[in-house]
């Protein structure tokens, strides 16, 4: 099987050498660099396989497998097909199949400084904004990473300057479309928060139809000192796209960054969050929530790293699987010597409502200094059914009291998104997927 | 025709019979108590009557409005009237305790083809409700029992009960555990909602609620069977004389 590995990798060698040519002109040498070194990794690495213990429960073998168009077209999507994934009171950055859509997107009633743009049209006005930056997420150990590093031609650039407040939550919309074509697309964002800034983003990836194809994002998120960043993902492709992301925190002293990854869509995702808290009062939270259904798969894999003394991390992630649905929660904590006074506390709750379903979940911490506080708990269960006798009994018909309860078991979460318009969409999702939504719809 | 009828019941849980047949006959308007020592099946004969599926009914037959209760779903019982007070009420986080009233409420007025309340009309009702048990505002949004004291569980059951509006009403040691000042509000709770067109079956270990809820009607359980039955005043005597006196009589052989 070796060599059809082979050909599989070199379809994206082949493609990296022809578009090198049409990528932006604007970019630095350095960036030519990196992407270089990045498609000569991804060569020895090739597709990861189950053997390694990073993607031992994750098979891409169907990713590696397809033939993938490696370029495709931004083709015409139009703006009312966006209303799924448009909040009230937002501005837009639309990204369709990786590339930035002016046309779809609103930026308007920004402050002034504050940059939101796509990333190719970014290298043209504000390079030096982004060179000191981009490309810090390691591609070392990590094959997608490689391929986004070497591959991404567009994605998004976001620059919040020192001290300001953007009021208005910043909705990045990134959406996938086949014309029949299965492909792959590489969208790279970049955000910068500047010190004592505050800014809320939101990440959405969705399809248009039920298209087969492939996103691969890496997100890199500096947040700068005293700075505070909300953060929220929603993964809600169709049920035929693979979704494979990394996304890069590295906090600055005293920063406060928060995260919410919502994943319902997509038939194989694979979320890597590295978060790397690098300055001493740093605060990092990092939720997440997903639900499975049919044969979906959803691998989330945490690594928080302790650099500086001083710092918390909070990490809560509850899934529900039904049917033969599967999830994986790796999580990650890693402890430097001299990062004393570090809280860390890890929390993977699996909700299983069927007994096909599967939920594997390991911590591990890596602890290296001595005055540190580190928790981790983890579990699988089923609804209690002595609680659903207890509802039944008040008058609830059984498939409402047990959708009352896995709404109850995800509303921990819910409650936690501060953005009205977010919190709803994610509501309404859950009123809609649960059997008797309308009945839970009332009692909540 | 009796509202409920429970004749010759035996009830196994995981190959232990724990009834070993009851029978019990309760009237419109009536209120039956059913007290009984530790482990001599109270608890199991509430739960049957509102439907546990745990509880197997080995023999026998429940009548409830002369129909099979035993085939209905709880859910249908609790449509059909029946509502059973549990011993340890259930905490249900994520849950609002009046949210889900609402759609209790709505769900039983639907099976009685009676029009859904609204919002507006429920919280008027509720707050008629709440007067019964002297509920606090603050129990009502909390998530259901959950962190509740064990008085303020007890109080919502009633609560619970008062809301639903049933026909039969199965308490189960609503007493236990609360000083003489809850043990009073309970009753009056209780007493304020009796009347000709509902009955009772208060399960208690103490004589105690008797003189506060007066029943019509006083049986003893012991050891999954009862064993005596008769007016309130078996209470007292029970009171005095402790369960040892029944039990004793029990183990006479026949005839002595
Ligand atoms: N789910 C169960 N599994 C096994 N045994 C059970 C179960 N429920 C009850 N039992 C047993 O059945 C017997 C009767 O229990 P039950 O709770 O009905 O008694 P009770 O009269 O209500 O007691 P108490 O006064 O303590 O409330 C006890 O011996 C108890 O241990
Ligand atoms: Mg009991």
């Amino acid at each position: 099987m070796t060599t059809a590995i082979a050909t599989e990798k070199e379809r994206y060698v082949e493609a990296f050498e022809r578009l090198a040519a049409s990528r932006a002109e604007h970019e630095p040498g350095k960036i030519t660099e990196l992407r270089r070194s990045a498609i000569a990794r991804f060569e020895d690495l090739g597709f990861p396989t189950t053997r390694l213990e990073e993607w031992r429960f994750t098979n891409v073998a169907p990713i590696a497998k397809a033939a993938f168009d490696l370029s495709p077209s931004a083709n015409g999507v139009k703006a009312g097909e966006l209303a799924d994934f448009r909040y009230d009171g937002t501005c837009e950055l639309v990204l369709i199949n990786g590339r930035f859509s002016p046309e779809l997107s609103n930026l308007e009633g920004l402050p002034d400084g504050v940059v939101v743009s796509g990333l190719e049209a970014a290298w043209s006005s504000h390079p030096e904004k982004i060179e000191p930056h981009l490309g810090f997420a390691t591609f070392g150990e990590h094959s997608f990473v490689a391929l986004n590093t070497a591959l991404h031609r567009d994605g998004a650039f976001l620059f919040i300057p020192r001290g300001v407040v953007v009021e208005q939550p910043i909705n990045i919309i990134h959406l996938g479309r086949t014309d029949g074509k299965p492909f792959a697309c590489f969208p790279r964002l970049l955000i910068v928060a500047e010190e004592s800034s505050q800014s809320t983003v939101v990440e959405q990836y969705g399809s248009i139809g039920d298209g087969n194809y492939f996103t691969c994002p890496v997100t890199e998120v500096v947040v700068g000192a005293n700075a505070t960043v909300d953060h929220y993902k929603l993964q809600r492709e169709s049920i035929s796209a693979f979704h494979v992301a990394t996304f890069q925190l590295l906090q600055h002293r005293d920063s406060n960054f928060s995260s919410h990854s919502i994943s319902w869509g997509g038939g194989l995702v694979r979320n890597d969050v590295n978060a790397v808290l690098d300055g001493e009062g740093a605060e990092a939270t990092l939720n997440g929530l997903y639900m499975v259904e049919g044969t979906q798969l959803v691998d989330n894999h945490m690594r928080v790293e302790h650099a500086q003394p001083n710092c918390d991390s909070h990490e809560l992630f509850k899934g529900i699987l039904e049917d033969r649905s599967r999830a994986v929660f790796n999580g990650r904590i890693y402890v430097h010597r001299g990062a004393q006074k570090t809280d860390a506390k890890q929390t993977n709750r699996n909700l299983l409502l069927s007994k096909n379903a599967v939920a594997n979940s390991n911590p591990q911490l890596e602890i290296f200094a001595d005055d540190v506080k580190c928790t981790h708990g983890s579990t699988v269960g089923q609804l209690d059914e002595l609680g659903i006798f207890y509802l039944r009994s008040r008058g609830i018909g059984e498939e409402a009291a047990r959708s009352l309860l896995t709404y109850a078991f995800a509303a921990d979460i819910v409650e936690r998104i501060k953005v009205p318009s977010v919190r709803q969409d994610l509501e309404e999702f859950l009123f809609r997927r649960l059997p008797k939504g309308d009945v839970v719809r009332q009692a909540v | 025709m009796s509202l409920l009828h429970v004749k010759n019941l035996h009830v196994r849980v995981e190959e232990t019979e724990i009834l070993k047949g009851v029978d019990l006959e309760v009237n419109m308007g009536e209120v039956h108590a059913i007290m009984g020592p530790n482990g001599s099946g109270k608890s199991t004969l509430a739960q049957v009557l509102a439907g546990r599926e745990e509880y197997e009914v080995t023999e026998g037959q429940v009548l409830y409005k002369g129909q099979d209760l035993l085939e209905l779903p709880p859910e249908d019982r609790a449509r059909e009237g029946l509502f059973m007070a549990f011993q340890y009420p259930v905490e249900i986080p994520g849950v609002s305790n009046v949210y889900f009233l609402k759609a209790a409420l709505n769900a039983i007025r639907k099976h009685r083809e009676q029009e859904e309340m609204d919002a507006m009309e429920f919280l008027s009702y509720v707050r008629e409700k709440m007067k019964v048990v002297k509920m606090e505002e603050t129990l009502l949004q909390r998530p259901v029992n959950e962190g509740f004291s064990g008085g303020e569980k007890k109080r919502n059951e009633i609560f619970h009960m008062a809301v639903l509006d049933p026909v039969l009403g199965i308490l189960d040691e609503t007493d236990s555990g609360l000083d003489i000042d809850a043990l009073k509000i309970v009753a009056e709770g209780v007493n304020s909602l009796r009347s000709e067109k509902r009955s009772f079956v208060v399960i208690t270990h103490y004589q105690r609620l008797l003189n506060y809820i007066v029943p019509n009607h006083v049986h003893v359980l012991v050891d999954g069977k009862i064993v005596r039955s008769g007016g309130k005043e078996l209470a007292e005597e029970l009171e005095d004389k402790g369960y040892v006196w029944l039990e004793d009589k029990l183990e006479m052989p026949v005839g002595v």
